[in-house]
């Protein structure tokens, strides 16, 4: 049987290569020309041939050794928001076009020198991942595979897009709102952002510090619950990473285990309640996307799950709580951005003053600069109690009703986004209305949960709509094993565009 | 109401002062580079202090552990002070010597709250209430004027007339405690006295060096006057830039001169920063509140809240030193010396060593109290010297010499005058006899040294009267004109004596037996 290695999944591309059906070369050259074919697309940034071939040697040699893990020789490829030493990492924006870190980020490091994985390059993204489109990335819009005219979401808008392409098995993303699950569903991928704390943060370029969680994208649940156990582990350089005896369980060995004892009942989910919210499918949400989501419900139904209606009464509050604390968190982290030190540096200018502020007027394009000032204004002397204080405390009570809510159930499910994905520049004069489209995902982020999207089938323009599968704190490699019994009974995963077959 | 040196009748000079000092840790407080003084610009400065995308700070345990042991110096060892949770908060400000464009400090939970420092100006003792200690780290250096050389790259200012600026980082994320104290200092003396006091505390419980040359201990001092019986503080200034306690002292009084002329000509003093110019000994201003900036402080999300345990402080209490405080009770009630000694000798760790150990060699506790406050302290000040310098004599040599000045076996004066000879180490001999005494043979090496070099004291009467017989006979005018009433006379034939003696009489002897022989 000849092996379809665009769109295979990890398992049997790690099948292919200790078969010998195919080298780790062979593999990174098959997707760099997929890459190099599509750039139209542009989802990568940064291709290096010369990198990319030197780490698939080495994992080719690994493999003869006998010393390959699960992912080694594998290719994938980061979002440019994981600073890498080989590749340029520039996170979207101007101010960082030619930064080359002299250190790896600890994601890279656990994937391409622990496990092994080969890097393709750097992905597109919006700048500093402020977006949900990508069309605020400073080298260009991504495109999104299943139709060119629309946008792919965002901010890991050139990551969900290679991988639904096939220009990659996996790639890397991050999530502070929504930017991992919303581009996963407009793509028609699977992509989880782990509880906070899973995944280290260092190295990955800052948007807001509380809320950034990085997480894996591939075709299926299988894929990111291979890629999660290799991302995730506490480490040292980040002080807000997870380090409890929950966060040590391998996602793994949860995600084998979890509905192994009733696989063979054809009802392996059996038992497992879920949440459905009823502030998830009032208002706003498309009538296709509502019908996609409800199928998948029932789905999970026919596996043996039962069906709760919960509330999460808070679910509107979400938007300004987040809008004022992710900025408030950006504005300061995005101070270090001053022409001083590395970075975009303006050509003229009276004094050090005057270069700081022409350098970041210069460097920042319109989305980082509307945060920057909402940032500033809401931390500002005399608001901060009435805005961030307050956020804050929003913050709170969105988290306790999660809790609440997972008293009668396993899992929440619904909706990621209300609609499908739009035409590139159906929005960009409205941020606003861009803010609402994150409705469904903030909640998550606030409260540090664990949130995935996976497909779930298409609207009616024909474009991928996803499920969004929040668990309680750790339980990762629950949720990633229902969903993987979902894609069990389901194709809408393997499903892909057209044009890139 | 009490007049104070400096402050013109009828005012009153309200001052506090915030002192940040620089913890002696081995590593910056949010990154593992050094902190060591002096290296070359920029070979401390890692990743995270010079704020390369995707760096995360962590914190410092050990810059923690300095915060609670100063909360428990200033507390008498009550742990009340210290929070159990503490929060780091983003400073934010934009300026090319501030890597991340903010500065990590603590706003409202810092790690120790309250205490006091008791200071002492003329005898008197004044309890200053202290408001806070928080951590936070410092900012790098800007170098002006500097000119990278033979190169110019692409993109710096194109004035080399002005030449250009340089950034050094080294300094970026060194530890620093920042120790706010109550405005409860009257005159520039007692702020004086207080930062002294701050710098014994915290060199005594070992966080940070106090070299002030070297900027480790820096003050800022908050300056108001009023008129005196005003309930109203008046509008303050902040000081910056004062690097000796002598320029403290100076800068303080000048800007008590400056507000109280303002004020008198009919001004208003208005809230502003000054720098103080050491050369011109002078204020300047340097930002008015208008200019003041939001620092839009918060609690920064890449660290968690610090949770300090009853344990972790109980740990850190029990491997501290003993207090100053508590060390000069202690001395009292062990040595029956005075309180004043006892202070004084407790003025840093170190010197209470050398006096304990004095205190062992010489075999009495008062005689080595007055050396050490005397003939010890005059000669450190003298050739500005620390009491663990290597120079300074060793206490085995110092306190065999006491012991055998309490033995009566040589006089004082001989006794000062060995310890001037240890000291200048210029007679080989004595170098000899360091390295003798120090091989504890000690007192036998010392009787046979100074039996050797006839210096032993002489308390033989028989021998003294001989003595003195022989300086009567062969002074006859100072005899006369002593029996004439000139007491000035009995000196000369003292010295006289003294001098036949080559200083090993017995003094008290001499003037007696001289006193008796004159009266008949």
């Amino acid at each position: 049987m000849s092996l379809n290695l665009s769109y295979a999944s990890l398992k049997s591309l790690r099948a292919a290569l200790d078969s010998k059906q195919v080298s780790s070369v062979e593999l990174a050259e098959h997707f760099l020309a997929r890459a190099e074919d599509a750039l139209s697309l542009n989802a990568f940034l940064h291709i290096d041939r010369g990198l990319t071939l030197s780490q698939a040697r080495a994992a080719d040699a690994r493999i003869a050794k006998g010393e390959a893990g699960a992912l080694t020789g594998i290719p994938m490829a980061h979002k440019d928001i994981f600073v890498t030493r080989s590749w340029r990492s520039t996170a979207g924006s101007k101010m960082l076009a030619d930064y080359v870190s002299p250190f790896d980020a600890t994601v890279v490091e656990k994937l391409n020198h622990g496990a092994g994985m080969v890097c393709l390059g750097k992905l597109n993204c919006d700048e500093f991942a402020m977006g949900s489109s990508n069309e605020n990335s400073a080298f260009g819009a991504v495109k999104n595979p299943w139709d060119t005219s629309r946008i792919p979401g965002g901010s890991s808008g050139g990551s969900a897009a290679a991988v639904a392409a096939g220009l990659t098995p996996a790639a890397t993303g991050t999530d502070t709102g929504g930017s991992l699950r919303q581009p996963a569903a407009m793509c028609g991928i699977s992509a989880i952002k782990p509880t906070y704390g899973r995944v280290s943060r260092y190295g990955m370029i800052a948007f807001a510090s509380s809320l950034d969680q990085g997480g894996p994208m591939a075709r299926g649940a299988e894929d990111c619950a291979l890629l999660l156990d290799a991302m995730a582990g506490f480490d040292e350089r980040d002080s807000t990473s997870l380090n409890n005896k929950q966060a040590a369980t391998p996602i793994l060995a949860r995600f084998s285990e979890a509905y192994a004892s009733n696989a063979s009942t054809g009802a392996p989910l059996q038992g497992v309640r879920i949440g459905v919210p009823q502030e998830f499918f009032g208002e706003g949400l498309s009538a296709d996307v509502r019908a996609a989501v409800e199928a998948a419900i029932g789905e999970f139904e026919k596996l043996g799950a039962t069906r709760v209606e919960i509330s999460l009464p808070r679910t509107r509050l979400s938007i300004p709580a987040y809008y004022v604390i992710a900025p408030a968190e950006a504005s300061s982290n995005l101070s270090r951005f001053d022409g001083v030190r590395y970075g975009h540096r303006a050509k003229e200018y009276r004094d050090l003053k005057d270069m700081i502020e022409r350098s970041r007027a210069e460097g920042f394009g319109a989305e980082p600069k509307r945060r920057i000032l909402t940032g500033a204004w809401v931390l500002s002397h005399g608001y901060y109690d009435a805005y961030y204080l307050q956020a804050q405390r929003v913050r709170r009570l969105i988290a306790q009703d999660f809790q609440e809510a997972f008293k009668s159930c396993d899992f929440i499910m619904g909706p990621v986004a209300p609609t499908t994905a739009w035409k590139i520049g159906e929005k960009n004069n409205d941020p606003v209305a861009m803010y609402l489209e994150d409705i469904f995902t903030l909640g998550v982020s606030l409260a540090g949960l664990p949130g995935m999207s996976v497909p779930c089938g298409f609207g009616a323009d024909k474009m991928p709509v996803g499920l969004q599968i929040i668990g309680n704190y750790f339980d990762e490699g629950r949720m990633l094993a229902a969903a993987h019994q979902y894609q069990q009974v389901t194709d809408w995963h393997a499903r892909t565009p057209e044009a890139f077959r | 109401m009490s007049a104070k040196k400096g402050i013109p009748t009828g005012w009153e000079v309200v001052i506090g002062l915030e002192t940040h000092t620089q913890l002696s840790t081995a590593s910056k407080i949010f990154s593992g580079s050094s902190i060591a003084f002096g290296a070359e610009p920029n070979t401390q400065a890692s990743a995270i202090d010079l704020a390369l995308p995707g760096t995360l700070p962590v914190l410092n345990k050990a810059a923690v552990e300095c915060a609670i042991k100063f909360g428990l110096a200033v507390n008498g060892g009550d742990d009340r002070h210290i929070a159990p949770r503490s929060v780091f908060a983003r400073k934010n400000y934009f300026y090319p010597d501030l890597p991340k464009g903010y500065q990590i400090s603590q706003f409202e939970l810092p790690v120790v709250t309250g205490g006091s420092v008791t200071i002492n100006v003329d005898g008197v003792e004044k309890v200053i209430r202290l408001t806070r200690a928080h951590l936070e780290e410092d900012a790098g250096k800007s170098v002006h004027g500097y000119v990278a050389e033979g190169y110019v790259e692409d993109g710096y200012a194109e004035e080399p007339a002005h030449g250009q600026s340089g950034i050094d980082l080294n300094r970026a994320g060194v530890p620093l405690l920042e120790i706010v104290s109550e405005p409860d200092m009257r005159s520039a003396e007692e702020a004086v006295a207080y930062a002294k006091a701050l710098h014994g505390i915290v060199t005594w419980i070992g966080i940070c060096d106090g070299n002030m040359q070297e900027g480790s201990f820096r003050c800022d001092a908050n300056v108001s006057v009023r008129k005196f019986g005003d309930e109203k503080l008046g509008t303050r200034a902040e000081i910056k830039n004062v690097n000796s306690f002598r320029f403290l002292e100076k800068a303080i009084n000048y800007e008590i001169r400056r507000q109280i002329e303002l004020i008198e000509d009919g001004g208003k003093v208005v809230q502003e920063t000054r720098l103080y110019d050491a050369e011109r000994d002078e204020t300047r201003s340097m930002r008015s509140k208008e200019d003041a900036m939001d620092y839009r402080y918060f609690p920064d999300p890449d660290l968690l809240p610090v949770e300090i345990s009853r344990d972790w402080v109980e740990e850190v209490c029990a491997a501290m030193p003993e207090l100053p405080e508590t060390a000069a009770a202690r001395l009292v009630a062990e040595d029956g010396i005075t309180i004043v000694e006892a202070r004084l000798i407790t003025q840093s760790q170190a010197f209470v060593r050398y006096y304990e150990n004095l205190r062992e060699y010489s075999g009495s506790a008062k005689r080595s109290a007055r050396w050490m406050l005397g003939e010890i302290s005059a000669f450190l000040n003298r050739e500005q010297l620390e009491i663990d310098d290597p120079e300074v004599p060793s206490e085995s040599v110092v306190g065999t010499i006491i012991a055998s000045e309490a033995a009566q076996e040589i006089s004082k004066t001989v006794a000062r005058e060995q310890f001037q000879a240890l000291c200048d180490k210029t007679e080989a001999d004595i170098q000899a006899l360091t390295k003798i005494i120090e091989k504890h043979e000690l007192r036998q090496a010392w009787i046979r040294y100074i039996e050797s070099k006839g210096l032993k004291q002489v308390s033989n009467a028989g021998a003294i009267e001989k003595m003195i017989d022989d300086v009567i006979a062969a002074n006859p005018k100072s005899v006369e004109e002593y029996k004439a009433g000139k007491e000035k006379a009995l000196n000369a034939l003292f010295g006289q004596v003294m001098k036949a003696s080559n200083k090993t009489a017995n003094p008290a002897q001499v003037t007696e037996i001289l006193k008796r022989k004159l009266a008949s």
